[in-house]
């Protein structure tokens, strides 16, 4: 990225140091850890999530060589724990696998939705973040869930648009706006996204930042789907800087009236 | 003495350390970004060499995989 761009999409703050790029992205789904290099290179972002699993003698390549290259910083999740003691117990695994005290919070509740367990999941942050953790947690569109988070001492909220993996965007965007406007740690929408306009809208609706993974992972094109996300969020975070202007119900004109020559037609709209 | 290593049932000498249990869970050779839970706590690397395991105790060996 350009230094020019840099200036221009601003920093994000977000645990106590700041990034570039506003854009997040998991590294679950691609088809090969080449399409996940190419397409973690496009999309400009400096922050990759990765989960920890039983160790398999087979599995060729390494995940961690990929983000070393990329100069990535290697975000631990605790994808695919159902209770906030498995959660705790699989973020210290991973602060001693990637020495790392940050971590992407994941509880949910059942497979089916992959929605997050409110309940489990405040319990986890409240003992990770005592024990000393950053916790970036994955949470509903919830105003007050994210209220609750916040107040536990997270780093950040990260709401849903819909569900994990889903492509739906953004199904409610009152409730990301309310969350956006209450919260005082940085808001990433997280999940949902399926293409370009919905990380465009996220920013519009004034989210610090995006995170993604099956819209670019399962793209038929997931290096140009990258480049279309890293465009989106910078489009709509300057939007969103720009101030947008009100809608509203009926047309006004952009060209004065006054001056208008006569040319013999009516002399007035009706 | 036998213990559950990654799920599976695993044979591994009377007093074998935690280090032994990840040689034998496949990741011996590239450590980087393992992690090892005895029991479901974890036994920080420093301490591999020193913990010893004893029989019936689950073991579980990680590390970072695509996902997220």
């Amino acid at each position: 990225m350009s230094e020019q761009a840099d200036t221009a999409t601003g920093g994000l703050e977000l645990g106590g140091r700041t990034w570039r790029s506003r854009l997040i992205v998991g590294s679950g789904g691609f088809r090969s850890l080449d399409d996940l290099e190419r397409a973690l290179e496009a999309s400009g972002t400096e922050i990759l999530t990765v989960a920890l699993r039983r160790v398999d003698p087979l599995a060729k390549g390494s995940l961690l060589d990929v983000a070393e290259r990329l100069g990535l910083f290697a975000l631990p999740n605790t994808a695919g724990c159902y209770t906030a003691r498995d959660a705790v117990r699989t973020a210290r695994l991973a602060r001693e696998a990637f020495e790392t005290d940050w971590v992407k919070l994941e509880v949910i509740g059942d497979d089916r939705t992959l929605f997050p367990d409110a309940v489990e999941l405040v319990e986890a942050a409240e003992t990770l973040i005592d024990d000393g953790f950053v916790v970036l947690p994955y949470t509903n569109d919830d105003p007050i869930l994210a209220r609750r988070l916040e107040e536990a001492g997270c780093a950040a909220v990260m709401p849903l648009g819909s569900p994990i993996g889903s492509g739906m965007g953004i199904r409610n965007p009152y409730n990301i706006q309310i969350i956006v406007e209450q919260a005082s740690v940085p808001v990433i929408l997280d999940a949902g996204i399926g293409t370009a306009s919905d990380a465009a809208l996220a920013m519009e609706l004034g989210c610090d930042g995006v995170l993604l993974a099956s819209s670019v992972a399962r793209a038929e094109d997931p290096a140009t789907m990258a480049v279309a996300m890293r465009k989106a969020v910078e489009a709509g975070y300057e939007a969103r800087r720009a101030g947008r202007i009100a809608r509203k119900r009926h047309a006004e004109a952009s060209t004065p009236d006054e001056g208008l020559p006569d040319l013999g037609g009516p002399s007035s709209a009706p | 003495m036998r213990i559950a290593l990654n799920g599976k049932a695993a044979e591994l000498p009377d007093g074998a350390s935690v280090a032994e249990a990840v040689a034998a869970a496949g990741a011996g050779e590239e450590q980087r970004g393992v992690a090892v839970a005895v029991e479901g706590e974890v036994v920080p690397r420093g301490e591999w060499d020193a913990t010893r395991l004893r029989d019936g105790q689950a073991v579980e060996v990680v590390r970072a995989i695509q996902g997220g």
